[in-house]
């Protein structure tokens, strides 16, 4: 096709002018998500840039990121933010909203990073009832070191490091992190959602929104685990591992509401 | 200065007291002997005065809310002891890298392991080389008194602040523990402005972010030398130290800390005897007093170091004198603090065999 050709083509006229449905988030970055295709990944970080959006609190968030995949959070998200040692973005979190009691501190941490090396943080920051946001990517795998096994690896699940399959026997079970910490008094809200279907990005659209939104009660501890993927190392086309999650990893750990905030408790 | 108050205090509450002095925004920190009365009386007061007080789950999280912390803007200070600060290494390495000011403060007890209570002047090497990995290094200041306890805390923040850089204040549990009297001063406490720090993304400025990720080789490498560049400065202008008859000696003592006292006293018992002894006594182990060491070899014929550790410190004299001299160590360990006479015996034991 010659140029003038194609110019032509590409030209709206006024009559078809497209109506906006769909754009960038305002505060994700410009640059290339580093992800791999069809990671689950992606979607919670355009989800935390949206939320942020619409509740209008850029100016007071600071978010924490994690050693894993999302370790260059910061380069997605344009929020003033702080990278945390393996673990330790609990810690960190709470030593930011100790000296700024009034902004909105989130931390994002994967399986390994929250559920195995950065569990006694992660359980003292929830017993404390640090006002904070907690995003937990679970995604049954160590991501960003090459698919070994999680705290998280569900039984006779094959990674480098379980390659006969997670013998539970002598590796344990896997994780329950929402059932684990939503029974103390400082979780405040505890859900577990999912970013493999459409339906499932809305609610936790929503979850992440509540849990920030609570934050200025000042009452607690929002946990939110996102059930994710990892076709890299699961060695699935992304496909699959929408089949993978809704056959296997949904059984093992149930979406929905751990702990909800009662109504009362939603008073200022 | 204006005096504010005279008083008999132990170590670790002079150094804590003065944390509250220099307007400390918030303290992390976990307990351990010989420091818990640096947590117990920051609960007890600083809580009332304004200031955020917790205690960690671990020293792994005190450090780590070290960092948040100071990545948020704050003036910040966690204190431990040996093994405690052994678990902080790795956010050390990170704070150094993403070049946090914050105090943390070492009243060292003794090791290796579990070891002892007792003070030690064990964790030399672990304060000065960086005990974490990579190439990074503290501002690491080694008071002798409880004065000092008090007063290198408002040095500490300053030189934090100037050099966005982590200071350490090596103490030990002698000095932690003994009481002595403490002047506090009326002070004009500065707090520096913190564009870098992240209070939350305002329209007019870039995101502020603290990492110490570089992944990119190049990226590393130029950090590197930027910090390499700031410890250059930091050695130009940073060096600390004191002097008791080093001017005329031909025998030099280099001690630090609580040593550093007990050489004194070597030092008159010395001079009593005829003998032309002095004593160099580093107040910054890093910087080290390097250049003032290699100004006094010419006039000396020996120099030994005396610390309360196996010989750490005695590296660096010898780097200092370059093999002109001969240099030696005495030292003892397990927390037992050598007296006057032994070390004055060692000494002339040294002089004798030159
Ligand atoms: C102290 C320390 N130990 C180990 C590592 C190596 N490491 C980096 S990321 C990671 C695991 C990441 O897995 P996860 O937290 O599940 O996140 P994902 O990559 O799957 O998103 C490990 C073990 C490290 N960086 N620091
Ligand atoms: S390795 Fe797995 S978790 Fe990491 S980006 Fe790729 S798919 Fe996502």
């Amino acid at each position: 096709m010659n140029e003038e050709k194609l110019e032509q083509q590409n030209t709206v006229t006024e009559e078809e002018e497209f109506e906006l449905i769909y754009e960038r988030p305002v505060h994700l970055t410009e640059t290339r998500l580093h992800y791999c295709p069809g990671c689950g990944h992606s979607t919670a970080h355009k989800l935390i840039a949206e939320v942020v959006h619409e509740l209008g609190i850029v100016t007071k968030t600071i978010g924490v990121a994690p050693v894993g995949c999302a370790v260059f959070a910061y380069d997605y998200l344009n929020i003033d933010m702080q990278e945390a040692a393996h673990g330790r973005a609990c810690a960190v979190a709470t030593g930011i909203k100790r000296v700024l009691p009034d902004k909105y501190v989130f931390t994002y941490q994967g399986d390994g990073d929250l559920a195995a090396i950065g569990i006694a943080e992660t359980i003292h920051a929830v017993n404390r009832g640090e006002n904070i946001l907690i995003i937990f990517i679970n995604n049954a795998i160590y991501g960003m070191t090459s698919g070994q096994m999680a705290p998280t690896t569900l039984p006779g699940m094959k990674t480098t490091t379980s390659p006969y399959g997670r013998d539970t026997s002598s590796m344990g079970m896997p994780l329950k992190m929402c059932e684990l910490i939503a029974p103390l008094k400082g979780a405040f809200y505890v859900t577990r959602q999912a970013v493999h279907t459409a339906t499932n990005v809305r609610k936790a659209r929503k979850a992440i929104l509540n849990g920030l939104k609570y934050q200025t009660l000042g009452k607690g501890t929002c946990f939110i685990e996102i059930i994710s993927n990892c076709p890299s190392n699961w060695k699935m086309t992304p496909v699959q591992t929408i089949d993978f999650i809704e056959k296997d990893m949904i059984p093992y750990y149930p979406l929905g509401d751990v702990k909800v905030p009662k109504p009362e408790d939603l008073k200022q | 200065m204006e005096i504010l108050e005279t008083k008999l205090m132990k170590g670790n509450e002079a150094l804590a007291e003065a944390a509250i002095q220099a307007k400390c925004d918030a303290y992390f920190g976990y307990p351990i002997t010989p420091q818990s009365e640096v947590l117990e009386y920051l609960s007890r007061e600083m809580t009332v005065r304004g200031g955020v007080v917790l205690q960690a789950e671990s020293e792994v999280a005190s450090i780590n809310m070290i960092y948040g912390a100071a990545g948020a803007g704050a003036r910040v200070m966690t204190t431990s002891s040996s093994p405690g600060i052994s678990l902080m290494q790795e956010g050390l390495s990170y704070i150094a890298s993403a070049q946090l000011p914050c105090l943390i403060v070492n009243v060292n007890r003794g090791g290796p392991g579990l070891g002892t209570i007792q003070p030690s002047q064990g964790d030399y090497f672990q304060s000065t080389k960086g005990g974490g990995h990579g190439d990074y290094r503290l501002i690491v200041l080694a008071p002798n008194s409880v004065q000092e306890m008090a007063d290198f805390v408002f040095l500490g923040f300053e030189l934090a602040d100037k050099y966005r850089n982590p200071v350490l204040i090596l103490s030990d549990g002698a000095i932690g523990q003994m009481m002595e009297k403490v002047v506090f001063y009326k002070r004009d406490v500065v707090k520096p402005e913190k564009s870098w720090a992240t209070t939350g993304k305002h329209p007019h400025r870039e995101r502020n972010i603290i990492t110490s990720l570089f992944i990119q080789p190049e990226k590393m490498e130029q950090v590197n030398l930027s910090l390499l560049k700031k410890y250059k400065e930091i050695e130009a202008n940073e060096v600390r130290y004191e002097e008791v008859n080093a001017k005329d000696a031909e025998f030099l003592l280099v001690a630090y800390g609580l040593s550093s006292r007990i050489s004194h006293k070597v030092v008159d018992l010395a001079r009593h005897k005829g003998l032309k002894l002095g004593l160099l006594r580093p107040i910054t182990l890093y910087p080290f007093p390097t250049k003032r060491i290699e100004e006094l070899v010419p006039q000396l014929k020996g120099a030994m170091t005396v610390e309360m550790n196996a010989g750490q410190m005695v590296e660096d004299v010898r780097l200092a004198v370059n093999g002109k001299i001969p240099v030696t160590h005495y030292g003892r360990m397990g927390g037992i603090i050598p007296s006057p006479e032994e070390v004055l015996e060692k000494v002339e034991e040294f002089i004798s065999n030159i």
